[in-house]
């Protein structure tokens, strides 16, 4: 049998595409190693009841997968550590089927014009890649207004000052603002900030037959118990009652199979175990950043650019301890306000990069949140007789407020992945090799921002507060460089697309230069990583790229 | 019973986990069953479905169906991840692809032997003394001891949820959820 889109991975980006080559009328078949735990296959008008409000089962326990024993990953800073310095859990998103949508919290901000155009904005920077997108935010506009309906998008249109164009307004309002939010946005205004309520993929109200969130608080980290998140599961379900898709879990695509000039469908592992392969007339490629390029290596598909350019964001955390206030962190959605002042360069921004010896540095947007979860704060204190009155009173948890800067990180090209040269997945294949050090731009953005957001903390408040990195900053507070990899679950550029063969692994659509019948529908793709998570931008370019292929 | 633990380990891993997370004027660990969570955990091949991953949506604690208490069936993959992380690799060969794997189970059998079958009988400063000389040991514990305390209670502890309602967390929430006044209100 000849289908005519084999679609890898069920993610934001593979569900994107399944959702509009079915519309099409096109044939699909989406392999998701992952279980399944979203909609009853039987009939997927039903959605499953699988999610919880249980932080042994999603945090502990890896119920989202990757399970780090069935599939680990492996890390290090340079070559210079050798094969790896770290087995295990490295920067895992879910897999399983909705792939990372299910359990992030969905902020999705678009892109602005000119993170398309960095090069020819700012200009290069020694030991980075800093390249133009081969399109600009004009022809993704009405991409981003397609996947914003798709997925179900809540925000408030004009309320972020720095906001690249929209050709319409949100399909839903924002949700309500965090108590703790409320108090950090009023700092940030006082300070001349400009906060504003987070594009959040959750509903606001009764969205496409899911009901509106209500603000049960295990959000990020967790799959939603209502199905109020705007996860891949419209797209997937669309797909599916369409009649046009078929959808297998538990199953692991592990070549691409070619004939050295198309591909001609995939070798995968099914829950039997055993190795099948299928014809399609397309491959479409949406494993995520790190599985994506290690599908591509898998199959002996030779380009020097596959995996490198790894980008993730590096995060500036920035905390603050009230002893007055009980902020509660646990009610409403993980991040409710955001704001973009660090990724717009101002007169400081230019002084400091002019300090540390940069031409132009920007920062990334910054999330206003508390922590939620008791079980991971109990885990900070130490044992013994301090244990229950640090829990009580709670300096961890609810007298804490943060802001994370998702900061801008360059495209750097001994940044990658690669095939582990000894550690396999259960199924016997080589493992993803992360290996990782931020540019310098990132170290010196960081250093000037980081500051800033502690004095917004102070203006409102806070006794204390205290400024971490991940990865960590070398010689600073928190540097555990070489011991772990970056926390940031944005990962992007392994396959960065470009007009030109010889600089690019994919053309502005996705197609692999060297097999124009493989799509590649994940960040994978991005050129540059913004200071924005990319989700929302890569269902944007997904739904281009499938546009494409229909024609 | 304990499910797999031995009596006498059962008394020396109730004092140890006392010790971590001591009764003040509110429940202890010991009243809090976290020691039944970490006999869950290792004993969990010995329920059908394995006690490793409680059902859902919800509780039952805040409305909506009760759903919690019926634990996910495992797939090959998942029993082969879990009993490995638990029994250990036992030198099969389908669990040491990456290299052979030490289990909770021994990990717990030897650590509690190290503290000495009088543990449960020491003052509280040897006890703290033991705990220290063995801190690989205690933080795993306490890891788990943590996940017994604050984790729901269809796992073995948090009995009654005391774990939550002294520190003022209302736990898992669904089908309730906060109103939009609770969310934006002090
Ligand atoms: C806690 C958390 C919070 C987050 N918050 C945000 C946020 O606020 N904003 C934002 O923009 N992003 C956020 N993210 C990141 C977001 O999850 C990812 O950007 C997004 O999921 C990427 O979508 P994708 O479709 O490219 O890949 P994925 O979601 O990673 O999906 C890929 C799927 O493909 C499957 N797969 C991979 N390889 C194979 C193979 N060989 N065979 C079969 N199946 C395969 C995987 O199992 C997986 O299910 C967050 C992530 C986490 C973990
Ligand atoms: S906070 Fe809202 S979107 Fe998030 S899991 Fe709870 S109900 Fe779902």
């Amino acid at each position: 049998m000849t289908v005519d889109a084999i679609i890898v991975g069920s993610g934001p980006g593979g569900s994107t595409v399944a959702d509009v080559l079915t519309a099409a009328g096109w044939s699909v078949v989406i392999f998701e190693k992952g279980r399944n735990h979203l909609i009853d296959l039987e009939d997927p008008s039903r959605l499953l009841g699988d999610y919880s409000n249980d932080e042994v089962k999603f945090i502990d326990r890896y119920f989202l997968g990757p399970d780090p024993f069935l599939e680990p990953r492996t890390f290090r800073v340079s070559p210079d550590e050798g094969d790896h310095s770290f087995v295990g859990e490295v920067n895992s998103i879910p897999t399983t089927v909705g792939g990372g949508g299910t359990h992030a919290d969905g902020k999705v901000p678009r892109f602005r014009e000119e993170d398309f155009s960095l090069l020819s904005t700012y200009g290069p920077q020694d030991g980075a890649s800093v390249a133009d997108w081969p399109l600009d935010y004009t022809e993704l506009e009405p991409f981003y207004t397609d996947v914003e309906r798709r997925i179900g998008v809540s925000g408030e249109a004009g309320a972020n000052p720095f906001a690249a164009w929209r050709s319409g307004p949100y399909p839903m309002p924002p949700g309500p603002s965090m108590y703790g939010s409320k108090l950090s946005c009023a700092a940030a205004e006082s300070l001349g900030f400009h906060p504003y309520p987070a594009p959040g993929a959750t509903n606001s109200e009764p969205y496409d037959g899911r009901p509106a969130c209500n603000n049960c608080g295990f959000c990020a980290y967790f799959g939603c118990p209502t199905h109020a998140k705007g996860d891949p599961v419209a797209m997937l379900q669309k797909a599916l009652l369409s009649g046009n898709a078929e959808l297998r879990p538990e199953t692991f695509v592990s070549r691409i199979r070619t004939d050295g000039k198309r591909a001609t469908g995939v070798d995968f592992i099914g829950p039997d175990g055993v190795e099948h392969s299928m014809d399609a007339r397309y491959v479409v490629v949406a494993g995520g950043a790190v599985e994506t390029p290690r599908l591509l290596l898998l199959s002996g598909l030779e380009h020097p650019l596959i995996g490198r350019h790894l980008m993730t964001h590096f995060q500036t955390i920035v905390v603050g301890g009230f002893a007055d206030l009980r902020l509660h962190g646990e009610r409403g959605r993980a991040v409710t306000e955001v704001h973009d002042d660090a990724i717009v360069p101002d007169d400081g921004s230019r002084a400091a990069a002019k300090e540390a010896g940069l031409p132009w540095m920007r920062g990334g947007m910054v999330e206003h949140g508390g922590p939620a979860l008791p079980i991971l704060e109990a885990k900070i204190y130490r044992w013994g007789r301090t244990h229950k009155e640090n829990m009580r009173s709670s300096p961890m948890r609810d007298r804490l407020w943060a802001f994370t800067m998702q900061g801008e990180d360059l495209p750097v090209p001994t940044n990658r992945i690669d095939l582990d040269p000894t550690i396999r997945d259960v199924r016997g294949f080589p493992v993803a090799r992360y290996t990782y050090k931020p540019h310098p731009h990132e170290l010196a953005a960081s250093a000037h921002h980081g500051p800033r957001l502690a004095a917004i903390l102070a203006e409102m408040g806070a006794e204390w507060t205290s400024i971490v990195t991940s990865p960590g900053t070398p010689g600073g507070p928190g540097d555990r460089t070489s011991e772990h990899a970056p926390i940031s679950r944005h990962v992007m550029g392994t396959a960065r697309m470009g007009d030109d063969p010889a600089t690019s692994v994919a053309d502005s659509s996705g197609r692999l230069h060297q097999l124009p019948n493989v799509v590649i529908a994940d960040s994978s793709v991005f050129v540059t990583s913004a200071g924005y998570g990319p989700t929302l931008t890569l269902a944007a370019l997904a739904a281009r790229s499938a546009a494409a292929m229909v024609g | 019973m304990p499910r797999w633990l031995t009596e006498d380990e059962y008394g020396v891993l109730t004092a140890m986990c006392e010790r971590l997370i001591p009764a003040d004027e509110t429940p202890g660990a010991t009243d809090a069953g976290v020691v039944d969570y970490i006999d869950g955990l290792l004993g969990a091949f010995s329920f059908d479905p394995p006690r490793i991953w409680a059902g859902g949506p919800s509780s039952g604690r805040f409305g909506g169906t009760p759903g919690f208490a019926t634990f996910h069936p495992l797939t090959a993959l998942d029993e082969l991840a879990w009993r490995t992380r638990i029994e250990g690799s036992l030198g099969r060969p389908e669990r040491e692809f990456n290299g052979a794997v030490v289990g909770l189970q021994e990990q717990y059998r030897s650590g509690l032997a190290m503290l000495g079958p009088d543990f449960a009988h020491c003052e509280g400063e040897e006890q703290d003394r033991r705990l220290h000389a063995h801190s690989d040991f205690t933080e795993l514990v306490y890891g788990h001891a943590c996940e017994g305390m604050y984790g729901a209670p269809e796992y073995g502890g948090n009995r009654d949820g005391v774990g939550w309602s002294n520190i003022g967390f209302a736990g898992d929430v669904q089908p309730r959820g906060w109103t939009d006044r609770e969310v934006s209100e002090a």
